[in-house]
């Protein structure tokens, strides 16, 4: 496994889809029920895209993959996102 | 929505024989708050592209922005921007990035930084909006570096006024330092950083081993895990 960062990373590539900030974003763990910002997710960055982690269990929550045809946003592992009021 | 900009490298200057500062002119650049970062995209001759995020040293008015970037060996893109690039220079950057990880003025509670090596760009940051927003806020920082010539903004953190600063070192130390160079451990962390408080925030920023071993041993000592904010910097 290489080094993982945080969800910090996927300010960037998930701020060309949408207009709100992924890292202040609550994430809800599919697998284990973990709540926590996007920006607590272990994040492992590689060639092919960015795949966030539960900080709880590990398991898969988003994959991101960024080609010349377009994006890919899996989001699969989270059963919700609660996006947070701007300003 | 954020996307790419062209940026102009306005100066540079050498922080360390590693580091080094680079000042970018990003034409619109709306200011940042302390902690976020930017992406950084460079494309080679042959259309090949390479992103990285770096976090943003400076804050306040004006489209000039400040990073602070240490050389990764091996690294594909941060030798280029420590020993290579110059004034003049054009870039690509996607910013200001990320809310997760940042200090606000209006945040009065008290602030733990603790600086892993080039970690401690983010938190030069807040130290910077808290000196020029006149905040009281009582800001702790606990700085590791390798050595004392691996310290970035040094002149500036001798002169953060009542920022209360704590150098540690891995590698060596200044003659006579009582504490022997070795990794941050519990017993540092429990006798170099605030203890744990309702209102206190911690904000951590190194590479993702010396991230995780901190919060772990400041979560251990009793901190609330929901207080104590990281970003994690990839490798070593």
């Amino acid at each position: 496994m290489p080094a993982h960062v945080d969800g910090n990373a996927l300010a960037g590539p998930m701020s060309e889809l949408f207009a709100f900030d992924v890292t202040v974003a609550t994430a809800v763990c599919g697998s284990c029920g973990d709540n926590a910002h996007m920006g607590q997710a272990m994040v492992y960055v590689s060639a092919m895209g960015h795949v966030a982690r539960c900080r709880s269990c590990g398991d898969v929550l988003m994959v991101l993959v960024e080609t010349p045809n377009g994006t890919m946003l899996n989001v699969r592992g989270l059963t919700g996102l609660r996006i947070a009021p701007t300003g | 929505m954020t996307t790419w900009r062209a940026a102009t490298v306005a100066s540079t200057a050498r922080l360390t024989s590693t580091a080094r500062s680079i000042v970018l002119d990003v034409p619109g650049w709306q200011g940042n708050l302390a902690g976020q970062h930017l992406d950084l995209r460079l494309t080679a001759e042959d259309g090949y592209q390479a992103v990285r995020s770096y976090s943003i040293a400076s804050v306040g008015p004006g489209q000039l922005v400040e990073l602070g970037v240490d050389k990764v060996v091996d690294g594909e893109v941060s030798p280029y921007l420590v020993d290579e690039v110059r004034a003049g220079d054009q870039l690509e950057i996607r910013g200001p990035l990320g809310g997760w990880f940042v200090w606000r003025p209006a945040d009065v509670g008290p602030v733990q930084l603790v600086a892993g090596g080039s970690g401690i760009v983010p938190l030069a940051a807040m130290i910077r909006a808290r000196r020029t927003s006149s905040s009281v806020a009582p800001f702790r920082l606990l700085y590791s570096a390798r050595t004392p010539d691996d310290v970035l903004f040094a002149p500036e953190l001798d002169n953060a006024g009542d920022v209360e600063i704590t150098f540690a070192y891995t590698r060596r130390a200044p003659d006579g330092f009582a504490r022997k160079p070795k990794r941050l451990d519990r017993t540092d962390l429990a006798e170099l950083t605030l203890p744990p408080a309702d209102d206190l925030t911690v904000f951590v920023c190194g590479p993702t081993g010396f991230v995780e071993a901190v919060a772990d041993g400041l979560v251990s000592l009793g901190h609330d895990p929901a207080r104590v904010k990281t970003e994690r910097f990839g490798g070593a």
